[in-house]
């Protein structure tokens, strides 16, 4: 199935990306299955292990199944303070 | 008053600090975070602060009200600063007051823990010597690449 997803990039990713924000048709299931098809369109250093996962702006498992509409975002490391 | 705040513009603690008055209260802690000149053997000039702002202020106000639960503390409030900051510039301020000294400490210090492990904000350090990197991004890319970690799920 195909849903409309919105993503947003920051930091590293967002450079790495070469945008803030796109919406996309993806058929990924889960974050995990979406970080997969992004990272083999940019140039991501960062594997999925070191990242966390935010959805509608909520921390949310790689596995939580996405629904139309969601939006997905991929937290580098983070080092505020 | 509990209150976490994103500013862009210097953080004025003195007007932070009067919030945080209370006459029950016989004690205040507050922690600074400066930027420093070196971070890792480099010597920074300046300092970029992002955040996934609605995020880190959701999670940001939870920070603060565990902390105020867990220490029963009166008043907790945080400020982080966003976008450039130049060496001596205040990054973040934690101010908590209580009934006692001793809570207010350990509040003041979970607080500024929980902020720098939990909070969606990232640091790109300027370098002197003309490069930049991402605080915590960019060696952990190094060791993705070194050791040709494939994309798996977690």
């Amino acid at each position: 199935m195909i849903r409309q997803l919105t993503v947003q990039y920051y930091a590293l990713l967002r450079e790495q990306a070469g945008r803030r924000e796109e919406v996309l048709e993806s058929e990924a299931a889960t974050a995990a299955e979406l970080y997969e098809q992004l990272a083999r369109r940019y140039p991501f250093t960062l594997a999925p292990g070191v990242l966390r996962v935010a959805i509608n702006g909520e921390f949310r498992d790689w596995t939580t199944p996405l629904r139309a509409g969601d939006a997905v975002v991929f937290i580098p490391p983070v080092a505020g303070g | 008053m509990s209150a976490f705040a994103f500013s862009r513009t210097p953080i004025d603690t003195l007007a932070l600090r009067r919030e945080l008055s209370d006459p029950a209260c016989g004690g205040y802690a507050a922690f600074e975070g400066w930027v420093r000149d070196h971070n890792e053997g480099q010597r920074v000039r300046a300092l970029e602060y992002e955040a996934f702002e609605a995020l880190a202020e959701r999670e940001g106000a939870r920070i603060l009200e565990e902390a105020r639960e867990r220490f029963q503390v009166a008043h907790a409030a945080c400020v982080h600063r966003i976008g450039e900051l130049t060496i001596g510039e205040m990054a973040v301020w934690v101010g908590v007051s209580a009934a006692h000294r001793h809570e207010a400490f350990l509040a003041c210090r979970y607080i500024i823990d929980e902020v720098k492990h939990r909070l969606p904000i990232w640091k790109k350090e300027h370098y002197l010597n003309g490069d930049s990197g991402w605080v915590n991004c960019e060696r952990c890319a190094a060791d993705a690449s070194t050791h040709q970690t494939p994309h798996t799920h977690p």
